[in-house]
């Protein structure tokens, strides 16, 4: 496997939102590095022909009907944000679209 | 350069992936309710608004119209499929990652024929799958309520959670000129397969059907073109109009030596134009993965033989039904499609009137007062009742077209049935033979010359004395019989 | 120290239940334990002194009311607190949820209050259950009550170490790769994971939906039975909840507690015992406790399950990938930390913020690590590759459950390490979990009991049981447990 680099840490703090500090970048490049190359040893097992496993339970077609239940008042729903206005939760200006 | 020489020079292939809400009673995970227009979040629940520790469930009603939709987009049914989590981060998609369906949508494979013209054209489906919608987000600031220039956004999660279901077909290719006309076809004839359904109100203005349309051009012969995937298209007119300004802006393009950019656009009512969104060069990398918090879903064979033995009939197939039972041209068949007049002649029908009758009234008196007031013709206020009445009365001959059309009149102002209308307004056509025959002996008095035109062999003069008559009675006449009459007087 | 706190769960409810000691008593004195100790120990991030007294009032009431008791009404209790508890705040040991007061409660709260059992508070954490020694919380480290230098285990330490601290004779955990168990074997105290499945995970803060599995901890195996069976069974509102009956866990318990195995045969992994990195002192007082196993009637057998050895790699990708995609929720937009929202930054970069700060290193490194294996272009090969070795392991575990009862093993390859020793190297911190994670993984119960000390510091013995047989794994622990002991941690 190939050792990651500081650009790719850059990438995958933006996918996943995170602000990161020019030191967190030397830091998490190097123990990433570690990390991704500990955990390729998966790599190692000849699984070809295995299914995978996404869930350890048997369970299929678990639904629930489609009856209405009250859920939270719209002071309980708002009551953790951070801001709202206008009975709905207040965000800073969005940048761009995405679908 | 004309738009046909254009579809001269190039081949447009299209594709059309279309979102729609389904008409549960709760969301697709939880049990907020989801009636349109309730006040801002005062739908929603610790699942739909994404609490830390809340999981979502899966709505029964949700999976069985999905099975319902795809049965009748003739599609396989699969045996086994999962949900899948599609992570981007976005204010109104309170996860920040949606519950869809990837690799293994629960219906694939399917079709869709829709006319055009005359020519029938199969859309084949890929995929029909499972989703749920996002929150509405209002943006505060700007000049023109939209996310440019916004300074801040409020969101609702309202929206959020309800179920969606995503119709992608696979790329349309050969329909050349007709590729506009094709797509709208194809949005409109699957908006009526799933209202036929009673899956989804199905209503564009409301956001319960949208529509993303792709778009490609190549030189005959040669490989695909890069495509475009026009959003926001919202209405059937504008699926037409988005292909179309699709396919001229990208021909002037190629025609230009220019390269087409594989984006996003956004389609603009009030222009006709698309206009660039973001590019996929920067598109975000979704980390498609099983939704580890829902278990496969698996329909049993017996029950989706069940929904596919209870599905209605499909509208293209009543259409055909109905044409031939109607002894329609496909032109004429075409009309009372685009009037909206299907069903209401039909249940004319039904309640006992002629083909010929209930097409005339719907087609004629009542289409010319719907195009005049805008209003749709079940909501002029005629039921088919009325005009099965009307249509009696008329056969019977107790109203001659004229009159007739008068209490179509009178109708349309809410004064009762037909029956009611002539007996207030005293309306009925006058069959006493010894009041008509005195009328035509008069008619013949004053138009002597006239009359010897006629005993001379000249039967269409009699229009003349036929008109006279119908004056001294008021119009209550019928003239049929006033002609036969007269005829037989000066043979 | 007074005589309540050193009793059992079983014996307060008993006390309780015949009206010798009132609910508000024994909470009382919980309570003053808890504000003579926890600013030594941290065991707790909040302390619901009002709360627990009206709850226990509450039981009073009803028992003087006529009413029959539940063998754990009025007992105290302590959550994790990354189970949902309305009203009371709830952090996940993290910043990013500083203040948060959840308007529901998971459904295992819901049932522990049917039940009559006193919440006293929520126990402190690695942050998102993300760690194994409770050093990760951003609200401070919790201290092991056998040697306050030493760290606790984790991610549940807080709840461990209210127990060991006498602070609490029960409390709630939950284990995604060992969480419950590897805290339980360093404080000397019981912890179970339930199949997987058997315990509901509505309002339990989601690290690895997968592999996370709330369960009971105690100081005796008894206790552990007694909550597991308050907490487990169907739940309708977690689709990945199995609807069957829970197995006897209580009766099996009992059933152990006798001390007699005869009948039962017990496997050794053999890829476990040659693992590198095991204590010497760890695998002696595990042979001492498989030796008195052997005298109760136990057959040892030794088992190879080859594919454990990819246990430990295979769970660093699985759950990486699924917490990038649970914490992505934490966005500073409905609930929680706003960071950097000045008028002037844009809603992408306030979320940047705000999961910048709100977010600890090893959350951060795992949200990381999962984004990558998640990636297209990577994903074949590490998370897909990682849920194909899953399948290997389950059918290793299925195999061994074809010849033998149970697995056992250490529960941790070592004691109770100092603060600090393994922040430096995150996995030199990921062994903690090497023999723990292949029941996660496998989706079967397993339990840690005390089964001697090493240097004077806890061990721990797990019992590893095939789905749904969790009353298998009770009955040898309380077997164990007849016969060595509990352990008396020093007075604090
Ligand atoms: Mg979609
Ligand atoms: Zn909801």
């Amino acid at each position: 496997m190939t050792a990651i680099s500081r650009e790719e840490v850059a990438h995958l703090a933006r996918l996943a939102r995170l602000a990161v500090t020019d030191e967190e970048l030397d830091m998490f490049a190097g123990q990433l590095d570690v990390i991704l190359q500990s955990v390729a040893r998966v790599g190692e097992v000849a699984a070809e022909d295995i299914p995978p496993t996404s869930h350890s339970v048997p369970l299929t077609n678990v639904f629930r009907p489609d009856e209405p239940r009250p859920g939270l008042t719209r002071a309980a729903a708002l009551a953790g944000a951070p801001d709202s206005a206008e009975d709905r939760f207040r965000v800073p200006r969005i940048l761009d679209e995405e679908e | 350069m004309t738009y046909a020489d254009i579809v001269e020079r190039y081949e447009p292939v299209i594709g059309l992936e279309t979102h729609v809400e389904l008409g549960t009673r709760t969301k697709m995970f939880c049990s907020c309710p989801t009636e349109f227009g309730a006040e801002p979040n005062t739908q929603v629940c610790p699942v739909c608004l994404a609490l830390p520790g809340a999981l979502p469930v899966v709505n029964a009603v949700a999976i069985e119209s999905t099975i319902k939709i795809g049965l009748a987009l003739n599609c396989s049914i699969a045996e086994w499929c999962r949900f899948a989590r599609k992570n981007y981060f976005y204010p109104d998609m309170p996860k920040n990652f949606q519950i869809s369906q990837y690799d293994e949508p629960l219906c694939f494979d399917g079709y869709l024929d829709v006319e055009v013209d005359g020519r029938t054209v199969r859309i084949e489906i890929e995929r029909v799958h499972m989703e749920e919608d996002t929150g509405k987000t209002m943006h505060i600031g700007g000049s023109t309520g939209r996310i440019q220039g916004a300074t801040e956004s409020l969101v609702d999660y309202n929206r959020a959670g309800i179920p969606l279901i995503e119709i992608v077909t696979k790329p349309v290719t050969g329909t050349g000129a007709m590729a506009p006309e094709v797509a709208k076809a194809y949005v409109a004839e699957l908006r009526d397969v799933l209202r036929g359904l009673g899956v989804s109100d199905v209503r564009m203005e409301q956001g319960s059907l949208r529509c993303d349309v792709n778009t490609s051009l190549n030189k005959p012969g040669e490989e695909w073109g890069t495509r475009t995937e026009t959003k926001n298209v919202n209405s059937l007119r504008s699926v037409e109009r988005a292909v179309r300004s699709e396919i001229i802006r990208q021909s002037g393009i190629l025609d230009d030596g220019g390269k087409i950019t594989q984006e996003t656009r956004h389609f603009h009512e009030d222009t006709g134009q698309t206009t660039s969104g973001r590019s996929k060069e920067t598109a975000t990398d979704y980390r498609y993965f099983p939704e580890p918090d829902l278990v496969p879903v698996t329909p049993a064979r017996e029950w989706v033989e069940e929904i596919r033995a209870g599905l209605p009939e499909m509208p293209r197939v009543r259409r055909l039904r109905l044409r031939e039972a109607w002894g329609l041209s496909e032109h004429d068949m075409q009309s009372v499609l685009n009037a909206g007049a299907v069903d209401l002649i039909e249940a004319t029908i039904v309640a006992g009137a002629s083909s010929e009758g209930a097409r005339k009234w719907w087609m004629g008196e009542l289409a010319r007062r719907s195009n005049e007031t805008g209003q749709e013709l079940d909501a002029l206020g005629i039921t088919p009742q009325w005009v099965a009445e009307l249509v009696s009365l008329t056969d019977a001959g107790k109203l001659n077209d004229k009159l007739a059309r008068q209490v179509v009149e009178a109708g349309l102002n809410g004064e009762g049935t037909p029956g009611e209308i002539m007996a207030a307004r005293k309306l009925e056509v006058v069959s006493d033979t010894g009041a008509l025959l005195e009328a035509i002996d008069a008619a013949i008095a004053a138009n002597p010359d006239v009359a010897e035109k006629i005993r001379g062999g000249n039967q269409g003069a009699a229009g003349v004395l036929i008109g006279a008559v119908m004056k001294t009675t008021g119009g209550q006449a019928d003239a049929k019989t006033v002609r036969g009459l007269i005829l037989e007087k000066l043979k | 120290m007074s005589s309540l706190i050193k009793k059992t769960a079983a014996e307060l409810g008993e006390l309780i239940a015949a009206g010798q000691t009132s609910a508000l008593e024994v909470t009382r004195e919980h309570l003053d334990q808890i504000s003579k100790v926890d600013g030594r120990v941290h065991a707790f991030l909040h302390v619901d002194v009002e709360g627990a007294l009206a709850a226990a009032k509450a039981v009073d009431a009803r028992r003087a009311a006529g009413e029959k008791l539940g063998p754990l009404a009025g007992v105290p209790i302590a959550v994790k607190d990354v189970v949902t508890t309305k009203g009371l705040p709830t952090t996940a040991g993290s910043k990013i949820l500083e203040g948060w007061v959840p308007p529901y409660d998971a459904t295992l709260v819901e049932r522990l209050k049917d039940a009559g059992t006193v919440i006293l508070g929520k126990t402190n954490m690695d942050e998102f259950a993300m760690g194994s020694s409770t050093e990760y919380s951003a609200y401070g480290p919790t201290f092991n009550p056998w040697d306050l230098t030493r760290i606790p285990g984790g991610s549940g330490g807080g709840s461990s170490a209210a127990l060991a601290a006498y602070e609490a004779p029960l409390s709630i955990g939950t284990d995604t790769g060992g969480s419950i168990r590897q805290p339980g074997a360093v404080t000397g105290t019981v912890g179970a994971k339930p199949t997987y499945g058997g315990t509901s995970r509505y309002g339990l803060i989601a690290f690895s939906s997968s592999l996370d599995t709330p369960g009971p901890c105690a100081r005796t195996v008894l206790d552990a039975a007694l909550l597991h069976e308050v907490i487990a069974g169907h739940d309708p509102r977690d689709s990945t909840s199995i609807p069957a009956p829970v197995s006897p866990v209580v009766a099996a318990a009992r059933q152990g507690m006798s001390g007699d195995l005869t009948g039962v045969k017990l496997g050794l992994v053999k890829e476990f015992m040659s693992a590198e990195g095991a204590e010497p002192g760890v695998v002696a007082a595990f042979h001492a406790a498989v030796e008195s196993l052997t005298k109760l009637g136990a057959e040892i057998v030794e088992i190879s399950c080859p594919n454990f050895v990819y246990a430990l790699p295979t769970y660093y990708l699985i759950a990486p990938s699924e917490c990038s995609s649970n914490l992505a929720r934490f966005d500073g937009v409905r609930y929680g930390l706003r960071v950097g929202d000045n008028g002037v930054n844009s809603l992408e970069e306030v979320m940047s913020l705000t999961r910048e700060a709100g977010f600890g290193p090893e959350v951060k490194r795992r949200i990381m690590v999962g984004t990558y294996a998640l990636s297209s272009g990577y994903y074949d090969a590490y998370y897909g590759q990682a849920q194909k070795v899953r399948t290997l392991i389950t059918r290793d575990f299925q195999a061994a459950f074809e010849k033998v009862d149970a697995l056992i093993s250490p529960t941790t390859p070592f004691v109770a390490f100092q603060l600090g020793a393994r922040t430096a190297d995150p996995s030199s911190m990921y062994l903690a979990d090497l023999y723990t994670i292949p029941s996660n993984l496998y989706g079967g119960p397993a339990i840690s009991v005390p089964c001697g000390l090493s240097e004077g510091l806890p061990v721990g013995l797990q019992v590893m049981a095939p789905t749904l047989a969790d009353d298998r794994m009770y009955r040898v622990a309380a077997a164990l447990e007849s016969t060595i002991g509990t352990l008396t941690p020093p007075e604090l």
